[in-house]
């Protein structure tokens, strides 16, 4: 029981397939050109806008956050883009598809960070930081050693998400298009370059908003043909799912997923908090020009998210009716063509025919590299800003050099996260955004979260507590099924932690680690930066002396 | 100015009634999503009732989750950028600072 928990929340976390088991050899496609041209459309329009992008980049603050220009509604597009991967539209309907209402519980634990992130952050994030959330923690505590936390929890978090996504990748348009996994990852990586290092946030932006918008169409479009099948009865085609799954009453009940509950707890706190602390999502908040700007930025956000986890169902139900019913779409055994993440692809050759799948498989393509551009510009950016600029040179840098510094270390993520695409290519990455999010819900939030709003927290509780977060989360992700078993071959049960995921128990030690240390600080600094707590509080609040990004 | 900006009556009404209305909703949000997660994890059968024909309790509820956490964003837009923005601006305008 635990181990299908497990495979079906890899199903979810991961990219498609390979979380299911491994590829079933011989399920590459014929080169589909529909897909391919659309595909090509795509990146044409895209790299035009890099080109735009280019002209417009002038200034350090354009490359990192589009010089504060973006408007609340355009940044919520993008924070929707840069949060619905592939992995949550081609995995998020597998999940319904194959366990149905477990499906609708993990988008909820998705979706609701968005509120908490709006109630408790967005308004002094967009007033003490400028460029990455490491400006936030290292506002009124020592830059170094808060940096080289912020900075270490940004490029952990990046790597593993950015691993799971290349690897995705790969996997994904070699089913979809019929090119050759390596050739996949390389485009991928090429491309990613481009957009950053050319166009830096303007570009990334403008590519997740595209992106969102097709991803979004897309899906209604699905959805709505689907329904028109039931003339929108929903209760018709409701029964209809129930009548041909196998399963069927049972899709309409919680299922293997949560049979533990401690396991559906805590990683339900890791993704909602997780969303929290996931830094090129922060990086997102900086974007625009105001306070006001942000929180219309996170409510358009949560809305077109929860529009889309709603058209997830709709679409998973729908496969379960119109694809696992047609022998056109599965192999002799009765399994899916493609392996288990391909219900939404299916689903669009059954209700649109050959146009219809080559235009989602395209956006699928288009939802990766929106994705990685958007985590390599913020890896690249803790680097240069944080680690660089503010570690190594103590500030002393001029913006040129700056931003520099941040194009090659784009270029160097980038063939970095190449090589380990085709490195990972045979590994169940499945635990990897996870983890992400896992080490994002007890890293960064917890020390995020407190440097805004507790006088108390000093620059030893912060270090100690972010780090004590991190190496939990990684240790006791390593010792879960989803490494300790799926990937070092360790006999099924013998994990030494049993659940999905750690944040249940490494978020509240983040936390308390960082009471416990900073209460016990009583070095001179520590009065310091506690007294130094009021002046941050108040431009928190007010804005008053914040940067006006779009004023430089 | 600090000490002067937090001596502002302005001020002081903008940061407790934003504070409060903020932990307000998040301790409503957290409610509804543990809630949601408690019923799943501990009374499933109650999620399988039927409202009416295929339509169950669980869908209902899994959807009005959905929807609270738009609704609740919206209700803190709406007053955050009306009332909260006004007073923000009262303070900055009468703290001799330029922004």
């Amino acid at each position: 029981m635990k181990r299908v928990s497990f495979l079906a929340t890899g199903l979810l976390l991961s990219m498609p397939a390979w979380a299911a088991g491994p590829l079933e050899a011989g399920t590459m496609q014929a080169t589909n050109w529909v897909a391919i041209g659309m595909f090509v459309a795509f990146v044409a329009l895209t790299l035009g806008i890099t080109v735009w992008a280019a002209g417009r980049t002038k200034t350090t603050s354009d490359f990192y956050t589009a010089g504060g220009g973006i408007s609340g509604f355009q940044n919520g597009i993008a924070i929707a883009g840069d949060y619905m991967s592939a992995a949550s539209f081609l995995g998020i309907s597998a999940l319904v598809y194959t366990f149905g209402y477990d499906g609708l519980i993990y988008s909820i634990g998705f979706l609701v960070g968005w509120p908490i992130i709006m109630f408790l952050m967005a308004e002094p994030l967009r007033n003490l930081g400028r460029f990455t959330f490491a400006d936030v923690v290292s506002y009124r505590l020592q830059a170094t050693p808060m940096r080289a936390m912020a900075a270490t929890g940004t490029l952990v978090t990046v790597a593993f998400y950015l691993i799971a996504q290349m690897v995705g990748a790969g996997q994904l348009i070699e089913l979809l298009f019929g090119l050759q996994y390596s050739y996949a990852v390389v485009i991928v990586g090429v491309l990613m370059i481009c957009y950053v290092t050319f166009g830096g946030m303007i570009a990334t932006t403008w590519v997740q908003i595209i992106k969102a918008c097709l991803l979004l169409s897309g899906a209604t479009l699905i959805s709505v043909l689907v329904l028109s099948k039931f003339n929108f009865d929903v209760n018709a085609f409701l029964s209809k799912a129930i009548e041909v799954h196998v399963k069927h009453g049972a899709i309409m009940l919680p299922g293997p997923q949560v049979l533990n509950p401690i396991s559906a707890i805590s990683l339900g706190t890791a993704l909602m908090f997780g969303t929290a602390g996931l830094p090129h999502i922060l990086m997102r908040f900086f974007t625009v020009s105001s306070a006001k700007e942000a929180r219309k930025s996170v409510f358009w956000a949560t809305t077109f998210i929860g529009y889309f986890y709603l058209l997830t169902f709709i679409i998973g139900f729908g496969a379960i009716v119109l694809v696992s019913t047609n022998p056109e779409y599965l192999d002799a055994k009765g399994a899916l063509l493609g392996g288990g993440n391909m219900p939404a692809i299916h689903l669009a050759h059954a209700v649109g025919g050959d146009v219809m799948k080559g235009f989602i498989s395209a956006v699928a393509f288009a939802t990766i590299l929106a994705v990685v551009s958007g985590l390599t510009l913020s890896g690249a950016s803790a680097v240069s800003h944080d680690l660089y600029a503010s570690v190594f040179r103590l500030g002393r840098v001029a913006d040129g050099a700056e931003v520099r510094v941040s194009k090659i270390t784009t270029v160097v993520l980038g063939i970095l996260a190449i090589v380990l695409g085709i490195v990972f290519q045979k590994v169940n990455v499945a635990f990897m955004v996870g983890l992400a999010f896992a080490i994002a819900a007890s890293a960064n939030f917890p020390v995020l979260l407190l440097s805004m709003l507790w006088r108390g927290l000093t620059t030893w509780g912060a270090f100690t507590g972010g780090f004590v977060g991190l190496i939990s989360a990684v240790g006791l992700t390593v010792l879960s099924p989803g490494i300790w078993v799926n990937v070092l071959g360790n006999p099924a049960g013998s994990a030494w932690f049993p659940y999905t995921s750690p944040a249940i128990f490494t978020m509240p030690l983040a936390f308390f680690t960082c009471w416990l240390v900073s209460t016990l600080d009583r070095s001179k600094t520590a009065m310091r930066e506690r007294a130094a707590f009021e002046a941050q509080y108040v431009r928190g609040q007010t804005g008053i002396g914040a940067e006006g990004a779009s004023a430089h | 100015m600090v000490a002067r900006i937090r001596g502002n009556p302005d001020y002081i009404e903008l940061e407790r009634s934003r504070r409060g209305f903020g932990w307000t909703l998040t301790i409503l949000m957290l409610a509804i999503y543990y809630g949601f997660i408690m019923l799943v994890a501990f009374a499933p059968s109650v999620i399988g009732m039927p409202l009416s024909g295929s339509i169950t309790v669980g869908l209902v509820l899994g959807i009005a989750v959905i929807l609270s956490a738009i609704i609740l964003t919206g209700i803190y837009v709406v007053r955050a950028n009306g009332t909260y923005d006004r007073l923000s601006a009262r303070v900055i305008a009468t703290s001799g600072v330029r922004l």
